[in-house]
């Protein structure tokens, strides 16, 4: 019996190997070149963490201390929760035009938190530390810790999903995808937290970001579906199908609404920061004409905001074409927008209302290559692992 | 005793045709309690002398820890010339990329007479320490004796959490300790060998830091804080960490 077992789980690799190397030079060519940046990317990691030294290696410093790599963490683990959430709609709450893109999105969702965790693993300084103390030596006051361990929660929940889907176990799916749904809400408003809970940083503080957070998440999902679904049927080269087709139109008219709420919550931000606090009205300075002033016009506001809602307004989804470039905005204009949202909070100064020449100047951050390499990592895998996801699971063909 | 002010208050407001001794006894204690001094007998707020710049009611805390060490500034005494930080170096080991005091410079060309001021800065030893709070793993910790922010370097993950929330700038990563360095009022290498002082503020040759227990009526530190002549302030106060590092000048 054992023996049969082994036999088939066996077959099932060799097809799905079979799958992956009969998928053409172009699918190849894109999964070898996203696994090397996904190998730069963690050689880099370690290089600069354990070899090198971060202080050397990272822009991050002791006045900004929260950098790129907090602010890639962030954008993955905010994408994770949106398609766990978008993917939600269909299998979980019975929305029909949103089934059938439930078992993509939620192996997405697995692969985007992954992804998350290898880049924040390599920016602390000593995770294997994490792995013990998490739990030997919990602090319940601490936003990072509650994360931590909901994501951990949330990541499982996922797998468990997601082996329960691919088993047409949708009842028991569901519960695990609705448990993942109350840890990932968790976890994420706990992002939020990390960053609005500390009231020394003025721009942070305030329950804006658990909330945006959340908003924001369902725009990334609802994008993050769109854009792989379509490039998913590139890879096999077919033509969506109407039941697709119609259940992407439905997903980019949730990715249109959510970014009207996204630019609402945007312009109430700016608008509030304009009778803020000395540090409010600098950190608004810095985005409307400082150094911010080109990320915040042209990746967040113009690329990230306008032009897509209006690309998802005209198609109303029924173009496939500029729903996929709509999507493709947003995701890569979020980057943008959590690099600028982490940074943004650390650049005045400390002491800045002292007056004293130390702390005079706007504090200043520029990634480095080290950083960069880190970034492309998490895309790198991030990538892969679709790519490598689609073949395994053959699309996810429900035959 | 403290807490029976309000009613105090309500009561001598119900009957202001007649004040008795009893209700003139309550509203001294009652001016003294905002302004900050009355200290009960026995315990009392973290900072009081500087209790009327805060909201009514935000220091109205006994001491939590004896004893309560704390340090006051003498800001305008500071000559800027760094002798603290050297020492402070110099006991701790601190590496040439990272401080855990230093002194800050303030120019006002426009000032009469004295154009130039130094503030030295350090952590803080917050009661409610953000850094604290923020800390996953319970790295940086209050010490429940003494009221110092400590570290226990073999837990810290490197999160570097504790130095964007901490008000103060007073944190940063120490490679050669593999974890977050900040000021300990010397208490690794100074207090917990049964000194009584700091590294800074025994080097300081104009005695501007003043190191003590502030839960001690006996302690200059005491002293300073509650007398009502000279203001005595905190830094960053909005940040509402309770610091426990005194401003004053004189």
């Amino acid at each position: 019996m054992e023996a049969s077992e082994n036999l088939t789980l066996t077959d099932h690799l060799k097809d799905a190997a079979g799958r992956v190397f009969s998928g053409g030079p172009v699918y190849l060519t894109f999964l070898c070149l996203l696994g090397i940046l996904f190998m730069v990317g963690v050689f880099s990691g370690i290089h600069s963490v354990y070899i090198e030294g971060s202080r050397h290696a990272y822009g991050s410093t002791r006045e900004i201390p929260l950098a790129m790599l907090i602010a890639t963490y962030a954008f993955f683990v905010i994408i994770s929760t949106g398609l766990c959430l978008v993917s939600s709609i269909g299998h979980i709450f019975g929305v029909e035009s949103f089934q059938p893109i439930a078992k993509r999105a939620v192996l997405l969702s697995v692969i985007t938190i992954v992804s998350g965790f290898l880049v924040i693993g390599l920016e602390l300084e000593n995770p294997f530390r994490l792995a013990i103390y998490l739990f030997v030596s919990p602090n319940f006051t601490s936003n990072i810790w509650w994360m931590g361990v909901l994501y951990s929660f949330e990541v499982v929940l996922l797998i468990i999903e997601f082996i329960l889907l691919m088993l047409h176990r949708h009842k028991a799916s569901a519960v695990a995808g609705f448990l993942g749904i109350i840890f990932g809400i968790a976890a994420i408003s706990n992002l939020g937290g990390v960053f609005a809970m500390l009231n020394g940083r003025e721009f942070w503080y305030g329950a804006y970001l658990p909330i945006f957070f959340i908003a924001s998440a369902v725009l990334m999902g609802s994008a993050a579906v769109v854009f792989f679904t379509i490039i998913a049927y590139w890879i096999r080269r077919e033509r969506l199908d109407a039941a697709m087709r119609e259940s992407l139109a439905a997903v980019s008219r949730l990715a249109c609404l959510m970014l009207a709420v996204v630019m609402f919550l945007t312009i109430w931000r700016m608008v509030t920061l304009t009778v803020g606090g000395t540090h409010e009205s600098m950190v608004f300075e810095a985005f409307v004409s400082g150094p911010f002033a080109f990320n915040f016009w042209v990746y967040e506001i113009a690329l990230g905001m306008i032009i897509p809602f209006f690309l998802l307004l005209a198609s109303r989804g029924r173009s496939i074409a500029v729903i996929f470039v709509a999507a493709a905005l947003i995701i890569f204009c979020a980057f943008f927008m959590r690099l600028d949202m982490v940074v943004a909070g650390q650049i005045v100064p400390m002491y800045w209302e002292l007056g004293v020449k130390e702390y005079s100047r706007l504090n200043t951050y520029a990634p480095t290559w080290h950083e960069i390499f880190v970034v492309l990592g998490g895309v790198g895998l991030c990538g892969a692992a679709f790519l490598l996801g689609e073949k395994v699971f053959d699309g996810f063909r429900e035959t | 005793m403290m807490r029976k002010a309000p009613d105090a208050e309500k009561k001598l407001f119900d009957k202001p045709e007649k004040i008795s001794e009893i209700d003139r006894r309550e509203f001294l204690k009652m001016g003294l309690l905002v302004t900050g001094v009355f200290a009960g007998g026995s315990v009392f707020s973290a900072v009081s002398a500087v209790a009327e710049i805060f909201p009514y009611d935000t220091y109205r805390t006994k001491y939590p820890y004896k004893p309560h060490y704390c340090m006051v500034i003498r800001v305008d005494r500071c000559i800027g010339c760094q002798l603290c930080m050297d020492a402070c170096v110099a006991i701790n080991d601190v590496p040439s990329y990272g401080w855990r005091t230093l002194i800050l410079e303030r120019q006002a060309q426009k000032a009469i007479g004295q154009k130039r001021e130094f503030i030295p800065v350090l952590c803080n030893q917050c009661n409610d320490p953000p850094c604290v709070r923020a800390c996953p793993v319970i790295a940086t910790y209050k010490d429940k004796q003494n009221g110092i922010v400590m570290m226990n370097n073999k837990k810290c993950i490197g999160c570097k959490i504790c130095m964007a929330a901490c008000p103060y700038d007073a944190r940063y990563y120490c490679e050669e300790k593999g974890a977050i360095d900040k000021c300990d009022f010397c208490f690794e290498t100074k207090l917990s060998r049964g000194e009584k002082t700091t590294a800074c503020s025994e080097a300081c040759p104009a005695d501007v830091r003043v190191f003590g227990d502030l839960s001690d009526p006996h302690d200059r530190v005491y002293k300073l804080v509650h007398q009502l002549q000279k203001p005595v302030w905190v830094l960053k106060k909005e940040a509402g960490a309770k610091p426990n590092i005194f401003y004053m000048k004189g």
